[in-house]
């Protein structure tokens, strides 16, 4: 199966690939590879979901039990562009620790992704929101450090803009909290981080990181006009994870498409689509 | 060298008290949270190997720092280091 959006009939009207610290993404939709029913499962809906890159997270080894099959077994590092995440981090000295891991880990592979961190610093484990302070901390040090960051956050614009100014290669704002499912919140304070990172700086990625919960939620994220979505239990937990896989595909695709094209504006009022001439009968006029 | 390098026994062990000094030619060093004695002079080579975990992917962090794949063998463990291994697995 072809990794990226939808193939469209007219090649004018392709979407040009995500650009993120220097690397091309064919696909705009981040698929994260934790929760699915089973390794095969996840193998199955990356490919149905059409993605190029995935996130993967840095764990003790276990050496109770015989270390059973990696993960690594089952994503090819040569397809697929690895995005190392720090989740599970409280602090910034916690989540450069396994940003550096990350990295050794992925040198080792020759992996793209090698570079790249996807840096999550959490302040409550209730709701996992980002610490805004710690993740400000360790992008800027991490920034230092020359990895390409890509920073969870909430979907502050202030915050946005401080993370952006500390250097980080793409902010991703949470739709909602991660693993929710409860959608795009506050698509108003999306629009505005995407004036506050974009506005002079179009080509400036911004990627929403969690919250997902279908496929309309998607839709809706790209349609603001997003540079991509990075998801993971909306299609991990799924009935059918991988159909959901594939409505995620659509769904980014026609997001993506429909903001490129510019929806009309909304109006109160209706406007006929046929013309309102020529009808036979006894026409009526608005009061 | 493989399989030298075994766990600490822990508190419930009555006839081991805690806190022993390793015996002569022997550290203590702490391996993802569990204490384990290793041969003096082993490298953190030797103890990849005898975890089993030798080519596997993985990374490793002595003290706070990452030690990388080429610099194990050349790493001496010293007693009371504090050294992870980590591996990739599935996440968001």
């Amino acid at each position: 199966m072809a990794v990226g959006p939808v193939p469209v009939v007219d090649a004018a009207l392709a979407d040009r690939p995500l650009r993120v610290a220097g690397l091309t993404l064919a696909s705009r939709l981040v698929v994260g590879t934790g929760k699915y029913p089973s390794m095969a499962s996840m193998v199955r809906c990356l490919e149905a979901a059409g993605a190029d890159c995935v996130t993967v997270a840095v764990r003790r080894e276990r050496l109770v039990t015989a270390a059973g099959e990696n993960i690594l077994e089952f994503l090819d590092p040569a397809r697929y562009t690895l995005l190392p995440n720090t989740a599970g981090c409280y602090s910034a000295d916690d989540a450069v620790r396994v940003a550096r891991l990350g990295r050794e880990l992925l040198r080792d592979l020759g992996n793209p992704g090698a570079e790249w961190v996807k840096l999550e610093v959490l302040g409550d484990p209730k709701t996992l929101l980002p610490d805004p302070v710690g993740t400000l901390e360790a992008t800027a040090r991490l920034v230092a450090d020359g990895f390409a960051v890509l920073v969870y956050t909430s979907d502050d614009p202030v915050v946005a803009r401080r993370l952006k100014a500390a250097g980080a290669a793409s902010v991703m704002p949470a739709g909602s909290p991660i693993g929710s499912g409860q959608g795009i919140l506050n698509p108003a304070n999306l629009r505005i981080c995407l004036e506050f990172l974009k506005g002079d700086d179009p080509d400036y990625p911004v990627i929403v990181d969690a919250g997902v919960g279908t496929a309309s939620d998607v839709a809706a994220a790209m349609e603001l006009g997003v540079d991509g979505v990075l998801l993971n239990t909306a299609i991990a937990l799924a009935a059918e994870p991988e159909r959901m896989a594939h409505a995620m595909r659509a769904a980014c695709f026609a997001g993506r498409q429909a903001f490129l094209a510019g929806r009309i504006p909304r109006r109160l009022y209706a406007s006929a689509s046929s013309p309102v001439e020529g009808v036979i009968g006894t026409p009526r006029r608005a009061e | 060298m493989s399989g030298a390098i075994e766990p600490e026994r822990g508190p419930s062990d009555a006839a081991e008290p805690r806190g022993r000094s390793p015996a002569d030619g022997q550290s203590v060093v702490t391996v993802n949270g569990t204490p384990r004695t290793v041969p003096a002079g082993a490298t953190a080579h030797d103890m990849v190997v005898a975890l089993g975990l030798a080519g596997r992917p993985l990374a490793v962090e002595i003290d706070g720092r990452v030690v990388p794949r080429a610099r194990l063998a050349g790493c001496m463990l010293e007693s009371g280091s504090v050294i992870e291994i980590v591996t990739l697995v599935g996440g968001g």
